[in-house]
């Protein structure tokens, strides 16, 4: 059943991706507002999918890589749905959609395990945790494609290049004001999870900080973004340096993400919460 | 024989300097236009004064009287010898005015070829003229033609596009940069007729304020009542930059006006906000590695020109056509000049035969007594379609011969034949009404 929704749902955000695809070469608002509505309804899907979800396990359901995937992509449409409430900025949609997308076909070719929940995780903190993160996350992401459009877009004025991306992107300004708002809604976020994280590991481990690769690595994460905060609101870093910087935060944030969760980390890595027992 | 006179510099002739001594208010104008009013020698006048250039459009009879007369207007306007600027005048008769005139309406002689302000400013010259009084029959149709013309190479020609489009690219430009303009703030250093036209094409997309910076802060005023800015010294220059987002630049300094480092040293004050530079000038205003700061971005010309990608082949052809239509139509206005030299002598010819009929009816009526109103009248229709038909073969020759070179000798036989010279003392080309 579960399955079953999760597939609608990547099948509809496949529509409105090749959608939001086909509306940045034609530019026929029609296909727009379509692709819109399709993901919309993809997205609804997916929630419904969610909420079944945190009804059987009793826990968010990011335990395992292929639903963390899944809930990742899941903030980021939900990011942008919210994003576009503000901005209206159609051609958004056409760069974040495909992200989406990736991170939810990659977790479908994930094979599913049967995992069952330690008791431990069925925690309220954990739940605040998790979803505070992710919701950082998918905002950071959209930071992040703000970026990459602001340093196409800049290239293309400063080399005074007018071809179809110049045509197609948005104004340099409307582009920094979306990396700005973002990064500054993306931020408490992020900062609320990593405090309910040392709540929760106080309570289910007995320690705020272990010193976990994740942990650390979280750390710089939000040291990066503390960073680009204080220079954009202190300093007036704008533009250029902080697309580029928000560009690297964001890659510092995916292998806090995946790097460190695979490889490196022990008791966040998803190896560790699958299995039964507590390191 | 009337000829038209056109006496003027213009960009290309004469240096800034010198225009600038003569740019002048509708005061000025006035004066100008009074000045040519008690010229005998200047049967009627225009005086036309921009940024760009100065002329003075005049009908005479005796053009070396009338261009020595110019020529000491211009002195007494400038307040300078003539040896100051005999070098950059030009001075133009007959059908090589006219041409000058039209293509000038056009916007062919501008400095940007096809910028639409110069026909609202000759227009303008021409509404003070006629308020004046100093513009007659010959200049009212010159100029009428002249407007025509100018629309028929709007119309009909691309050549207006380019100028209106690289104000239209540079505004496209800020709103990629920019987002919306309301509410920004434009500094317009220089005062060429592109960067108006621009800050004008600027403000109406909701730009909130116009600063003009000018070495000379008499024209900076000048600019700004025209774009309704404010005036500032060239010396403000730098702090303006740290307030304004969209800089206009067209002076005509031989050296760069806005340098590297200081865009630089006001990036910081501005706490990194955009800063764009449009730089209109030839040769260019703006150090071109200014461009190479972060959030600041300058476009010349030339850049401007690549936006709107038009070729310059197509330009060209553009001109060529323009040309056209200017040739096509003063060779039409030669046409209409020469008709007007015939009309003279058919009016003394109308009024001869008219005196005649009135003499005569008021002799016969004395000894005509008992007619009653209804006679009078008869007798009135009958000598009036008598005189008309009489005349109107002469009167149809003559406006035939009018554009003929034998134009004169029938002129010449026509007057004499009616005797028309010694029944009317006038120099036969004065009125025309």
């Amino acid at each position: 059943m579960g399955i079953l929704i999760f597939r609608f749902a990547l099948i509809l955000v496949l529509i409105a991706t090749g959608g939001f695809l086909v509306y940045v070469i034609k530019q026929e608002k029609f296909i727009y507002r379509w692709a819109y509505r399709i993901l919309l309804a993809g997205f609804v899907c997916h929630t419904i999918f969610l909420i079944q979800q945190y009804y059987i396990l009793g826990v968010a359901p990011v335990i395992t890589l292929k639903s963390a995937l899944a809930f990742f992509s899941w903030t980021i449409i939900g990011a942008y749905l919210v994003c576009h409430l503000k901005f209206r900025l159609m051609v958004l949609g056409s760069f974040l959609a495909p992200l989406a997308a990736c991170l939810m076909i990659i977790s479908t070719t994930i094979p599913s395990v049967e995992i069952t929940v330690k008791p431990i995780f069925r925690s309220v903190w954990l739940t605040i945790h998790v979803g505070t993160i992710f919701t950082g996350n998918g905002i950071f992401a959209l930071t992040f494609i703000a970026a990459i459009m602001y340093l196409i877009q800049e290239h293309h004025i400063k080399k005074k290049k007018f071809g179809s991306f110049y045509i197609r992107l948005p104004s340099l300004q409307t582009l920094d004001m979306v990396n700005h708002y973002s990064l500054m809604y993306g931020f408490p976020f992020l900062t609320i999870g990593m405090i309910t994280g040392a709540i929760y590991a106080q309570y289910a481990l007995g320690s705020y900080w272990r010193w976990d690769p994740k942990e650390v690595w979280s750390l710089i994460t939000w040291l990066f973004y503390a960073t680009l905060l204080h220079e954009r609101l202190a300093v007036g870093w704008r533009g250029r340096r902080a697309a580029m910087m928000s560009i690297i935060a964001f890659m510092v944030l995916i292998f806090t993400f995946l790097g460190a969760s695979l490889w490196l980390s022990d008791y966040h890595s998803f190896r560790s919460l699958e299995s039964q027992s507590i390191p | 024989m009337i000829h038209i006179l056109n006496i003027g510099m213009n960009h290309e002739t004469a240096p800034v300097e010198l225009r600038e001594c003569l740019a002048m208010e509708t005061d000025g104008i006035t004066e100008a236009l009074a000045f040519m009013r008690t010229m005998p020698s200047i049967k009627e006048g225009i005086f036309i004064s921009t940024c760009n250039r100065v002329e003075s459009i005049c009908t005479t009879e005796n053009p070396e009287e009338a261009k020595s007369a110019i020529i000491s207007l211009i002195s007494l306007l400038g307040d300078m010898n003539e040896e100051r600027f005999i070098s950059n005048i030009y001075i133009l008769e007959g059908m090589e005015a006219v041409q000058h005139i039209f293509r000038m309406a056009s916007s062919l002689d501008s400095m940007v070829v096809g910028e639409p302000q110069i026909l609202g400013q000759i227009k303008a010259a021409y509404s003070q003229a006629t308020k004046e009084k100093t513009a007659g029959v010959i200049l009212n149709r010159l100029m009428h033609k002249a407007f025509h013309v100018a629309k028929r190479v709007r119309s009909e020609t691309g050549i207006s596009d380019a100028a209106v489009s690289i104000s239209y690219a540079a505004v496209e430009l800020a709103k990629k940069i920019f987002y919306e303009l309301d509410g920004r703030k434009i500094l317009l250093i220089g005062a060429g007729e592109m960067a108006e036209l621009a800050a004008l094409h600027l403000k109406n997309q909701g730009v909130s304020s116009i600063t003009v910076a000018n070495r000379t802060f008499e024209r900076a005023i000048r600019v700004a009542d025209a774009v309704g800015g404010t005036p500032v010294s060239f010396e403000e220059i730098d702090s303006q930059l740290v307030d304004v987002d969209i800089v206009i630049t067209s002076t005509a300094s031989p050296d760069y006006v806005i340098t590297y480092e200081q865009v630089k040293g006001t990036l910081r004050k501005r706490r990194n906000r955009p800063l764009f530079f449009i730089d209109i000038a030839v040769p260019r205003n703006v150090v071109p590695k200014v461009n190479d700061i972060d959030n600041v971005y300058v476009y010349d010309i030339d850049d401007l020109k690549g936006v709107i990608e038009l070729n310059r082949a197509k330009r060209q052809q553009e001109a060529l056509k323009a040309e056209r239509i200017v040739k096509e139509e003063s060779i039409k206005f030669e046409k209409c000049l020469k008709s007007l030299a015939v009309v003279p002598t058919i009016i003394s010819l109308r009024e001869k035969a008219e005196t005649i009929r009135q003499t005569e009816i008021r002799k016969s009526l004395s000894s005509l007594n008992g007619l009653n109103p209804t006679h009078v009248r008869i007798i009135e229709t009958l000598t009036q379609s008598i005189i008309d038909k009489i005349m109107t073969d002469p009167i149809l020759l003559l406006k035939q011969k009018a554009d003929r070179p034998s134009r004169d000798m029938y002129l010449d036989m026509a007057r004499k034949l009616f005797n028309l010279d010694q029944n009317h003392n006038e120099g036969g080309t004065d009125e025309y009404q």
